[in-house]
């Protein structure tokens, strides 16, 4: 089978087209992974700018008996529906903590109705065409714009979306986590401690490195069940509250922890250990002394890594009954309790437009929080990671 | 409130009476060393040894106390308890100097004691694992004696709904009976999986591929940390992502083919789905194709083929086993992933073939049935357990599976980092 040079030289840049065609191809794979995470990214953004912005108007509040009675009436008849019910809520209170109000009219902004905030947002509304010409009136002079939210950073949960806000969730999700990490952080550096630098090779220490690795693979909604069949069922732990949230997550997170640390207990070299052992350290003073410090950067980065996984975590929270309307946020870890991915999932799932734009902002502030731990993460790996 | 109060002072005497027995037994053991005897340990050691027997005890003597007490629903007044608590202390205070002797090896006394307090950590994790199956076991057993096996394995109808009106005696009124068949659930997860693969597994292994055979260094070092972040995004956002925006996508694109969609259709949560896998697949598969040496590689071109035809033909068949390694755990991924499916896809069990129809999955049902106003017994929360039952099962198979591949190919190649 002789074949002509050109022949040959055909099929060579044939295989050779064909081997750039590959590389092309795979590259069209990783960028458009790449182009999916800018997609999905300004998506969200696009979404939960509106978020931050809240409409505010500005009507005369008279404070009296009268309002005290019907707070309705403290704002005149055209302005009322435009203001946000929760001001109405909140009027007599704010009297009865502050009498020298009494008797008193005053020009103030208050917060405006959901409606208007969608309207000036330009998005669907369901504001007559009267109550949109009153708005336009207010805005041309000055009485009504979008302000920045502040409620939304200082608020939980709400009927009234003008009024939600993520807080609550945040401080739940930081009690929760500080359970998980109170429970797992040390059990977990603890066991992989042990596996690296105690445990005998036998059959045990075999069955809990292979354990280790299937609990890493079990999918979290199970952890969910666990929680739920034996915190809340058998032991009684509260449900909805941090603890048990905590108590469920730090065992998805300890496989997590393990893993990491073991990986940063191994990468130490033998030479330091050895040189330990020989002016006489024993084990412990071994790894206490010398090991562990060498290897801290490396288990905190896993750590923090974990942390994240369970701060983005809803699953397993479903099931142990996070996901509560919580209007107020409570310090305790024994009180119901929601945390931020289960306040998105409860935004997401209200038909409100205005709702929507929530679940987007609370995802903008959730992916800031964990793109911070992971940067944080990548930094400490960097500057304090040694290679040897 | 008071018994805050009262456990606070308990832990402030105990931490007390650690810090007297530290300071107690180092000053005698330095005594005993300036007289001129040799000792087994620094006086230091000595001090340690004192505060493990003071506190130790104590505190375990405490921890079984309490754990009778909630648990068994034993009658031991806490204060009883926490007085027993401190005067073991103080008696394992009086142990510990009198353990101040030349001859006692405290290094060694506190080492083991160590070695077995991190051992116990290690067997936590045995305990989760032991935890996880006895409760979705013994529930899901529960399950079965209220409902036949074979029914739930092969019955084509999932309907939780009636069975409250059963168990308030009603079952015969109104509507029919409870049917727990898991076929259409067991349906929709395939299929969203299988939606989820089609998209993960070629984007993830192209990706892995260029990573390393052809990327430049740079680009490598700038993909990197763009699929890490697209890995650390929890799926409760990748849910609101597939309901909010690919859903109604894929009812306006299926519309322009004249296609009728669901809103809530099984092909949005299975893309999105496989979106988030591929960062999962890639960095598996980077590893593995990294691993092949590149012995391999060079022999390959030395013959004088292309590239790509050493990617096709050299490398990826070595890699293999590791690569579906990969794919199968993000199988057993995809097949457990809830949040996503929960929020984009249906909560009618629907058997069918077509991904535009709504149909729900395991882990939404698992869900559905734990979060309604049903009492922990009822049928309807046990389905769940026996559905959770058969996901750890398949999850586990998997996941063994795919550690007896990846085992062979490390064996194959003698690499020891994977």
């Amino acid at each position: 089978m002789s074949q002509s040079f050109e022949e040959i030289s055909a099929q060579l840049k044939k295989r050779h087209r064909r081997s750039a065609r590959m590389k092309w191809l795979t590259m069209g794979a990783l960028i458009l992974s790449a182009a999916f995470l800018v997609v999905f990214i300004s998506d969200m953004v696009v979404r939960g700018w509106p978020a931050f912005q809240q409409a505010q108007i500005q009507v005369d509040v008279t404070y009296n008996e009268q309002s005290k009675e019907i707070p309705l009436a403290a704002v005149s008849e055209e302005f009322r529906p435009l203001v946000s019910r929760g001001f109405f809520r909140i009027l007599p209170l704010r009297m009865e903590d502050n009498p020298a109000l009494m008797g008193t009219t005053k020009t103030q902004w208050v917060i405006a109705d959901s409606p208007v905030d969608q309207y000036l947002k330009g998005n669907k509304n369901e504001l007559s065409s009267s109550q949109r010409n009153v708005v336009d009136k207010l805005v041309k002079q000055g009485r009504a714009e979008l302000k920045f939210n502040t409620t939304f950073f200082t608020t939980g949960d709400s009927k009234m979306p003008e009024l939600a806000g993520i807080a609550a969730a945040a401080i739940g999700t930081m009690m929760t986590m500080l359970v998980t990490m109170a429970v797992c952080f040390p059990i977990g550096v603890m066991t992989a401690v042990y596996l690296e630098e105690f445990a005998p090779d036998n059959k045990l220490t075999q069955i809990i490195e292979i354990n280790i690795n299937n609990l890493a693979a079990v999918p979290s909604i199970l952890f969910g069940l666990l929680g739920l069949a034996i915190y809340i069922s058998f032991f009684g732990v509260p449900r909805s509250s941090p603890l048990v949230g905590g108590l469920t997550l730090a065992l998805m997170t300890l496989p997590v922890i393990i893993i990491s640390t073991r990986a940063a207990l191994r990468s130490v070299p033998d030479s330091i250990r050895h040189a330990a052992f020989g002016v006489g350290c024993s084990r412990w003073q071994v790894v206490r002394d010398h090991v562990l410090p060498v290897s801290l950067p490396g288990i905190l980065t896993g750590s923090i890594i974990g942390l994240a996984q369970a701060m983005g975590e809803t699953a397993p929270l479903i099931i142990v009954g996070m996901v509560a309307f919580i209007p107020e946020a409570s310090m305790t870890l024994t009180d119901a309790s929601t945390v931020m991915p289960a306040q998105i999932f409860t935004w997401a799932s209200q038909p409100e437009a205005a709702f929507a734009e929530k679940t987007a902002g609370g995802i903008l502030v959730l992916l800031a929080v964990l793109i911070f731990l992971n940067a944080l993460a990548v930094w400490l790996r960097n500057k304090f990671e040694r290679r040897w | 409130m008071s018994t805050n109060i009262v456990f606070l002072l308990f832990c402030a005497v105990l931490v007390g009476l650690g810090g007297v027995a530290f300071v107690l037994s180092r000053a005698k053991a330095s005594r005993v060393r300036a007289s001129g005897t040799l000792m087994h340990a620094q006086p230091d050691q000595y001090g340690w040894f004192a505060v493990l027997t003071t506190a130790g005890p104590a505190l375990l003597v405490s921890a079984l106390g309490a754990f009778a007490l909630l648990l068994l629903g034993a009658e031991i007044p806490v204060l009883y308890l926490l007085a027993a608590g401190l005067i073991i202390a103080a008696l394992g205070l009086v142990l510990g100097l009198k353990q101040v002797r030349p001859d006692f090896h405290a290094r060694r006394a506190i080492e083991s004691v160590i070695r077995k307090l991190l051992a116990a950590a290690a067997t936590i994790s045995i305990l989760t694992t032991l935890g996880i199956l006895i409760s979705i076991v013994g529930e899901a057993i529960s399950f079965f004696q209220l409902h036949s096996f074979w029914d739930f394995v092969t019955g084509t109808t999932w309907n939780p709904g009636a069975s409250f009106l059963s168990a308030a005696g009603r079952g015969d009124e109104g509507g029919s009976a409870a049917q727990f068949g898991s076929v259409p659930l067991f349906a929709g997860t395939f299929m969203i999986t299988l939606i989820a693969m089609l998209v993960a597994i070629p984007f993830g292994l192209g990706a892995a591929i260029y990573m390393v055979e052809f990327a430049p260094l740079t680009v490598r070092k700038a993909a990197k940390p763009v699929l890490e972040v697209l890995a650390g995004i929890p799926t409760v956002v990748y849910g609101v992502f597939a309901a909010l925006t690919v859903a109604p996508l894929v009812v306006d694109i299926a519309g322009l083919f004249g296609l009728d969609a669901s809103y809530s259709n099984a092909l949005a949560p299975g893309l999105v789905m496989g979106i988030m896998i591929i960062p999962f697949i890639s960095s598996l598969s980077d590893d593995v194709i990294n691993s092949v040496p590149s012995s391999l590689r060079e022999g390959a071109l030395a013959l004088g083929i292309t590239k790509g035809e050493m990617v096709r033909n050299v490398v990826v068949p070595a890699a293999a086993p590791g690569i579906i390694s990969a794919s199968l755990l993000a199988v057993s991924r995809a097949l457990g992933e809830t949040m996503i499916v929960v929020m984009a896809a249906g909560m009618r069990p629907n058997l069918t073939a077509n991904p535009l129809e709504d149909m729900t999955t395991v882990t939404v049902s698992i869900v559905a049935a734990l979060t309604g106003d049903q009492e922990f017994g009822s049928a309807q929360t046990l389905s769940a357990f026996a559905l959770g039952l058969v996901l750890f099962i398949v999850t586990l198979t998997l996941n063994i599976v795919s550690v007896i591949m990846i085992r062979r190919f490390r064996e194959k190649y003698r690499v020891n980092n994977l």
